[in-house]
């Protein structure tokens, strides 16, 4: 067998999505942003919606997001995506829209945003980032960062009087009236990546049901905020992030 | 055909100018309207719930969480190449401004309708025109300009929000209606536009090939960004944004002149203080005072030339303004000092008199 035989189509085991291009990724090796990308784009691709998928790119760490899936994308200014999405659905209400945020845009800028679209039922998917920390301006304090946790803007760690509680926002939203479906997913196992990817598909597909917001949130690392290895992130998220934030469906309708 | 029956036929209607917006916007074919409750506007959202137009038209009508939320709406629906607008009053444009900054980076047309009051702050609910710095001199952040629309009347509020959507459109780039509380509120005759179908996906297409509607196959996704790191390529940006402005200047300049021809003394004023200006004219004119009234329809882009022009044969300019004096600035830069320019404002919601207007022109210019 020589190297031709090798890479001959029939024996293709694993092939990356067509949705995804080869752009490369400015995400810092060990990042989530990465996994849930390819998640994103592979269900946009079995679902065969590619061309009536609309997706809404934040400010932070994924404002770039649009350069890596092939679908058409808007950028929004820093915490509006779901004020976006409110009107491309209403207007394009046979179209997948869906916003992808991080922790400071969907949970500290854009808060009246994300509950006032949740509270109305906008028939979106919002795919909601955490990890706790601002990572594309160098690792500021996010409303999600835990007590204790260090950054640039709680050198010390967070301290309740000083900076408030960890806002647990998907908790919030998962009492609203307006939303179907909200789950807290992580990809930071095989088995995880699994789940979180039939979370998200779950999403999508709610979103042509009429039966209101889906929330997705991803408990994620930012190594480099974190200034730790990736394994070493993976392991400080499961034994700090996770007892604050749980895993699992918070609401199914 | 009798007049009454032309008149019927052109549908005459008794309106507020905030009513009249609501009309226009549902007949010129408006995709989608977002706002947020303020006086002294408030009637546009409450027009446009009233008659329901997503029952005849389609048009989605929505009562947004805040002015914030309203402009990125705006900046959603323009994106996928939809007709989209908004309105407001002072306050709430202020919290608009980074939105519209952000679909002029990202070269978006849309529609925003301030119907000005009093400031600073909270300032109050009467009718003022200290936000022409904000609309002309860019109230966002960045370079940029917007065309904007100065109605005197109802008839203009209407006739307005149909040539906003044109123009922006056009240029790609947001259309600012900027009328006052007086033009929002009082009742005038109108002519309602004709109405004119919504575009269909396949007009958006060809009208609009960057839109987002979903990646066509066989051809690149579109992107609605107004992110560009590389400095090299965000100053081509602004030279392409700057060469816009440029032809806007060139093609867009709108005015009305009344009573000019041989007037010595022109009063610049636009919006409620032109109409308060015309009469002053008249009863200037009745004087013996030849007195002319210019009023400027686009306040960006500004009709300089016509005031340059005038230069050679008037005595002075009075400019009046229910403001501290902004525009002024403008019509001191148009005139390059060769004529004597002055002004006379009124602030906090009050409405000059003509015979104030009168006063002022007698006192600063004729002596």
């Amino acid at each position: 067998m020589n190297v031709t035989d090798i890479i001959n189509p029939s024996n293709l085991v694993y092939d990356k999505t067509s949705v995804m291009n080869d752009t490369p990724m400015h995400y810092c090796p060990g990042c989530s942003h990465g996994v849930v990308h390819k998640l994103i784009a592979e269900i946009i691709e079995e679902m065969d919606i590619q061309d009536k998928t609309i997706g809404i790119a934040p400010v932070g760490c994924a404002v770039f997001a649009y350069k890596y899936l092939d679908i058409d994308w808007q950028q929004a200014a820093h915490g509006r995506a779901p004020a976006l999405a409110t009107a491309i659905k209403r207007l394009l209400p046979d179209r997948y829209v869906f916003t992808y945020q991080g922790d400071g845009d969907l949970a500290a800028i854009g808060t009246a945003e994300t509950i006032h679209a949740c509270n109305r039922g906008e028939n979106i998917a919002i795919i909601f980032i955490n990890n706790g920390i601002y990572g594309m301006t160098g690792g500021q304090m996010a409303p999600t960062t835990l007590e204790g946790m260090k950054s640039s803007t709680s050198p010390h760690g967070r301290e309740i009087p000083l900076n408030g509680y960890p806002l647990n926002i998907t908790n919030l939203l998962a009492q609203m009236d307006g939303t179907c479906y909200v789950t807290r997913q992580a990809v930071h196992t095989v088995a995880s990546v699994r789940k979180c990817k039939k979370a998200i598909q779950k999403a999508f597909e709610n979103s042509m049901q009429n039966k209101g917001t889906s929330v997705v949130e991803i408990v994620s690392t930012c190594n480099s905020g974190w200034k730790m290895t990736p394994d070493e992130s993976n392991k400080w998220m499961v034994e700090n992030m996770f007892p604050e934030y749980p895993m699992g469906d918070l609401k199914n309708i | 055909m009798s007049n009454s029956q032309k008149q019927h036929k052109e549908e005459v209607r008794l309106m507020k100018g905030n009513e009249a917006i609501a009309h226009a916007a549902i007949r010129c074919g408006c995709d989608g309207y977002f706002g947020y409750p303020i006086t002294p506007q408030s009637e546009i959202l409450e027009t446009l719930v009233e008659l329901e137009p997503w029952k005849t038209t389609g048009m989605v009508v929505l009562q947004a969480e805040s002015e914030t939320a309203s402009i990125n709406m705006v900046y959603g629906a323009a994106g996928c190449g939809k007709k989209a607008m908004t309105s407001s009053s002072s306050p709430g444009v202020s919290l608009m401004q980074e939105g519209i900054s952000y679909m002029v980076g990202a070269e978006l047309p849309g529609v925003i309708v301030n119907v000005m009051r009093g400031g600073p702050g909270l300032g109050t609910i009467q009718p003022s025109q200290a936000d022409y710095f904000q609309t002309v001199k860019g109230g966002g952040h960045g370079d940029y300009k917007m065309i904007t629309l100065a109605p005197a009347s109802v008839q203009e509020m209407a006739d307005f929000t149909v040539l906003a959507f044109d123009l922006a459109f056009k240029y790609r780039n947001p259309t600012m209606v900027l009328a006052d509380g007086i033009i929002g509120q009082m009742m005038e005759k109108v002519v309602l536009p004709p109405f004119q179908p919504r575009w269909t996906e396949e007009e958006i297409r060809k009208n609009t090939p960057w839109a987002t509607l979903g990646k066509q196959k066989n051809s690149k996704p579109n992107v609605i960004t107004s992110l560009e790191l590389r400095s090299e390529e965000m100053e081509k940006i602004n030279l392409r944004l700057q060469s816009r402005y440029r032809e806007m200047e060139k093609n867009e300049v709108r005015y009305e002149e009344i009573m000019c021809e041989d007037a010595e003394y022109i009063i610049v004023a636009f919006g409620t203080t032109a109409r308060v200006s015309q009469k002053a004219v008249e009863l200037a004119r009745a004087e013996g005072i030849k007195a002319g009234l210019l009023r400027p329809i686009t306040l960006f882009p500004y009709p300089s030339e016509i005031l340059m022009s005038y230069t050679s044969r008037i005595k002075g300019i009075l400019t009046v303004e229910m403001s501290a004096g902004q525009m002024v600035e403008d019509v001191k830069l148009s005139v390059c000092g060769k004529v004597p320019v002055e002004f006379y404002g009124r602030m906090g919601g009050i409405v000059p008199s003509p015979n104030e207007v009168l006063d002022a022109l007698k006192e600063k210019l004729i002596k």
